[in-house]
């Protein structure tokens, strides 16, 4: 790994708490526990996050988006800690360097209103434009990147476009500011299996043309292996297991990551005479 | 009635050999219409669909969202309400001891038949337990009318079926909100067969969880029907979980049928140019060979192409394509296709 002076995010032992009950029942969740990787400046890549649900990989995701501070350790973003970034003009410029994108394309927009919107006002926000014209500009611009184009999207309400489309307008949006990092909170998991793939091949294309680092946040093993160049295991909070995606991915070593492995369903069928997996499955359990 | 006699109720199965298949659905038609100002707009969710599902066997349905898939299953299941409604076409199901025409009976007797006969995994377990009610009273809730039987025995029967299905009865005493999400719907599922039906239909009922949660309850539901013998329709876009699961799989493409056969052959020797994509685009660990997404955009079901509602995406689209609708032809054990690519179909 490189010096800190070239790390585009360096996250260091970085852990987040909560305290749930009352007064006298207070219970301690750790849900992020001393959670360290580095992204270099010079050779953006697709780092993929891995994890079941509640194993703290969004609450890792919204302390990089500086969303949440950390209870322990700290987030640099261009070696500046994030809670340095106290002033509007600061948290700005954070934001247009480091954008996101969720998880449910239907309910990361309002169904009210027409989702160029979200565009205009993106780009009035983190970029120069400011008439019609240079935001329109600024749009087009953003969604030819994705495969589209504003005359396709420019006055349609969500309900209109499909899951597929709204994700990729989502992710237009993230790319009006010019960021540096995009965090993609579990992306895929609401798009349909055939439109999954050409989500995954446009976060390729960015990482490839435009040079911007993935936080890719899912748990979906097929597809983190399809694209991504690092990963880390999470489970319960803490990192089980990291290194390049497809050395671990090939060849997982800790318990928790060969159950992940083994419990992804295959997409071949088996031979004739032999059962099902979920049929083997079962004959397997003991009891 | 003693526990003994219990038993027998909950694994009385019925004893003439049924012939028909579990399910016959026959040139069904439900479009959503509506008419605004004289203005009448038709969408074609189920367009012309024909399948048999048979005795113990899980059917699984595949395509993308707006293919109409929810509809048809809602159309299935007698669940519709306008603007829905069946055009032409019928459901007729064969409960072993019973057999329905679906759409023949009188709105009482079809809610009579749903829940004892035909159970219904719906998406999002959250949403369907009521969070302000223990799990216990959400059984009583849906089951208890349908059993037919004294509430002490009702929840020790309750019970019984949990335990069958290796959930602890503590499970009943608990609020939604105290189970994990793959607990809840494996609740849900017990919910869904604590009657024994003869008939379920599972829509989407893993898509929310993550690997290690889907496939334990895959696993269930595969344990439930083998264990009762009953039929499933299942319905996902996940071919990975057909894959695996699925004795017979149709894929269904903006309202038609497009392929349907044995999910064995289906996934070895795909025909349908839509298949072969839904097959050949899904990333597997230890491949990182480029894959394609499918271009374009699933047609709008108010206005959909004329010919193979497929053609505007499809790499191999002939004239003919764009004119004439491509009927489902057999190819064979049990393979039927709509393609002419595939069938030969030409130009008149």
């Amino acid at each position: 790994m490189s010096g800190a002076d070239t790390a585009l995010l360096d996250v260091r032992g970085v852990s987040r708490s909560f305290w749930t009950g009352g007064l006298l029942s207070r219970r301690r969740i750790d849900a992020v526990k001393d959670v360290s990787f580095t992204l270099t400046d010079a050779r953006p890549e697709i780092f993929t996050i891995i994890g079941e649900s509640g194993s703290g990989k969004s609450t890792l995701a919204r302390m990089i988006l500086n969303g949440m501070t950390p209870t322990g350790g700290s987030i640099a973003f261009g070696g500046e800690d994030l809670t340095t970034i106290r002033k509007t003009r600061d948290r700005m410029r954070f934001m247009s360097r480091v954008q996101p994108i969720f998880q449910n394309p239907f309910e990361s927009f309002n169904p009210l209103s027409k989702v160029d919107r979200y565009l205009t006002m993106t780009a009035r926000n983190f970029t120069d434009a400011r008439s019609q014209a240079e935001t329109d500009a600024a749009s087009d611009r953003a969604l030819r990147k994705v495969g589209l184009s504003l005359a396709e999207v420019k006055d349609r309400f969500p309900h209109e476009l499909s899951g597929g489309q709204l994700q990729r307008i989502a992710i237009a949006r993230a790319l009006i500011p010019g960021p540096r990092l995009i965090v993609a909170d579990e992306p895929v998991s609401m798009v349909d299996a055939s439109l999954r793939v050409a989500i995954v091949n446009l976060f390729k294309d960015l990482r490839d043309e435009l040079k911007v680092s993935i936080i890719y946040i899912t748990h979906d093993l097929a597809t983190a292996y399809y694209i991504s160049d690092r990963i880390i295991i999470m489970q319960k909070g803490e990192v089980v297991e990291s290194g390049d995606a497809r050395a671990v991915l090939d060849n997982p070593q800790h318990p928790y990551s060969i159950l992940l492995k083994n419990s992804v369903l295959s997409p071949d069928v088996p031979d004739d005479d032999e059962p099902q997996t979920i049929e083997r499955d079962r004959a397997a359990r003991s009891y | 009635m003693t526990l003994h006699q219990l038993n027998n109720h909950l694994n009385s199965v019925p004893e003439t050999a049924p012939t028909s298949p579990a399910l016959r659905v026959d040139g069904l038609k439900a479009y959503y219409q509506t008419r605004w100002f004289g203005i009448t707009r038709e969408v074609r969710a189920v367009d012309d669909i024909t399948l048999r599902i048979e005795h113990d066997e899980i059917y699984g349905i595949a395509g993308e969202s707006s293919s109409g898939k929810s509809s048809l299953i809602k159309t299935i299941a007698g669940a519709i309400r306008p603007p829905l409604n069946v055009v032409s076409g019928s459901v007729n199901f064969d409960f072993g001891t019973r057999k329905v025409d679906l759409y023949s009976l009188k709105p009482e007797e079809r809610t009579a038949i749903r829940w004892k006969h035909l159970a219904y995994i719906m998406q999002g377990s959250m949403s369907v337990l009521n969070p302000l009610r223990r799990v216990r009273q959400s059984f009583v809730d849906f089951a208890f009318r349908h059993m037919g039987l004294p509430m002490p025995a009702f929840l020790r029967a309750v019970e019984e079926h949990l335990l069958k299905l290796h959930l602890q009865p503590g499970v009943l005493d608990s609020y939604p909100h105290e189970l994990s999400g793959g607990m809840r719907q494996r609740v849900v599922i017990a919910l869904a067969t604590v009657c024994r039906p003869g008939f379920i239909i599972a829509d989407e009922p893993t898509t929310a969880l993550d690997v290690v949660v889907q496939k334990s309850v895959l696993t269930m539901i595969r344990e439930v029907q083998r264990e009762m013998r009953a039929s499933i329709l299942f319905v996902t876009h996940d071919m990975a979980v057909h894959a695996n699961l699925t004795d017979r799989l149709g894929i269904m493409y903006a309202g038609r049928l497009v392929e349907e056969g044995r999910t064995r052959d289906l996934f070895r020797n795909p025909r349908h140019p839509y298949t072969i994509h839904l097959i050949r685009s899904l990333p597997r660990i230890g491949d990182a060979e480029p894959r394609k997404g499918l271009e374009g955009t699933p047609p709008n079901l108010a206005d959909p192409p004329p010919g193979c509602r497929f053609h505007p995406r499809c790499p191999i689209a002939m004239d003919v394509c764009r004119v004439v609708v491509p009927p489902m032809q057999s190819l064979g054990g049990g393979h039927r296709v709509a393609c002419h690519a595939v069938t030969g179909g030409t130009v008149q």
